[in-house]
């Protein structure tokens, strides 16, 4: 593969990896629903209800910062081997994030019977689809992140030993 | 022998020591929230003389997040402990080794970040509840069981910290 081939292929990467990012965060802080319980009692979901759903709104806008930030870093610049350390940071921040909001997405779905807990998502349904969608966007922005961390390791440490001098 | 091979010596002994804290760390938060549980009983009523029990329990396993916790803290004290394992008995993987070790290790970060994230937050949801789901707090009654889980998941971290500056030095 010729190195521009590459070098384009690279940046097809970042770019999808940072538009799932950016999906996920502004799916996430955007999901709010409004509704009544029996026309009297009005209640509001927003992500702002749970620290988990904050945590992954603020840990997403700051990998899409970075990942834009990324994509105007010249190619023969000395700073690609920080750039290896900052996707590594940051895929475990992304990582974290996931699975907290899925922790607690998961006990708005089914509930905790044995603490007491109710699953919300029968009052809150098209909320909790916006959330779900969000963090299918995340876990995107991951799994590509993951790979360009592969990626990165391969190209920089080479601990196939593939290159000849 | 010359000053250099001291200091070698003595950097290989630091990251040895760095390793074997790591496991700790990681092996005792497995063995912590594995063995979480308690039990209360409540009295709910009393037939003639004689009061009625119930009890309640709190286990980990009520928890999916705790479970991925003993889980991936489980698999990072594996890897913590081949690790030591491969130095102590100078193992080479045939060549291999580089590439073990690098991919390994940051594999077992992400899962370790995960598992205690996970966990970290239904702690905080046990602990202060959620008002806008109508979600009771249960710390006030299982406050062993808090505490227990709080020193884990702080054990966890330990060990998360440790292994993140994998990057930067070798452990």
């Amino acid at each position: 593969m010729a190195m521009s081939q590459r070098a384009t292929v690279i940046l097809a990467t970042r770019l999808i990896a940072l538009i799932a990012t950016l999906i996920a965060a502004v799916v996430m802080a955007s999901s709010h629903e409004k509704g009544t319980i029996f026309g009297a009692i009005s209640y509001e979901a927003k992500y702002s209800d749970t620290p988990a759903f904050k945590y992954f709104v603020i840990a997403n806008v700051v990998v899409t910062i970075y990942g834009f930030l990324v994509l105007f870093l010249p190619s023969e610049s000395q700073l690609w081997r920080l750039v290896l350390v900052f996707d590594l940071v940051l895929t475990m921040l992304l990582v974290s994030s996931i699975s907290a909001a899925l922790a607690i997405a998961q006990v708005g779905k089914k509930g905790n019977s044995h603490a007491g807990w109710l699953p919300v998502c029968n009052q809150i349904p098209k909320y909790c689809s916006q959330t779900t969608a969000a963090l299918v966007a995340g876990f995107v922005g991951l799994v590509v992140y993951f790979l360009l961390v592969c990626y990165s390791i391969h190209r920089d440490l080479d601990p196939f030993l593939v290159r000849k001098n | 022998m010359g000053r250099a091979e001291v200091v070698q010596k003595r950097q290989k002994a630091a990251i040895m020591a760095l390793r074997v804290a790591a496991l700790l760390a990681t092996a005792a938060a497995t063995i912590v929230m594995a063995l979480n549980k308690e039990t209360r009983t409540f009295v709910v009523g009393t037939v003639g003389t004689t009061p009625v029990t119930a009890s309640v329990t709190a286990k980990f396993q009520h928890t999916p997040a705790n479970v991925f916790f003993v889980i991936a803290n489980a698999m990072a004290s594996n890897h913590n402990l081949m690790m030591i394992g491969s130095d102590l008995f100078g193992l080479e993987f045939k060549g291999f080794k580089l590439p073990l070790v690098a991919v390994l290790d940051m594999l077992n970060a992400a899962l370790l970040s995960a598992g205690v994230h996970g966990a970290a937050f239904m702690a905080q949801l046990a602990k202060n509840g959620n008002s806008h789901a109508r979600w009771n707090e249960i710390c006030d009654n299982f406050q062993g069981y808090c505490n227990r889980g709080g020193v884990a998941i702080l054990a966890a971290y330990v060990g998360l910290l440790l292994r993140s500056a994998s990057p930067w030095c070798p452990l």
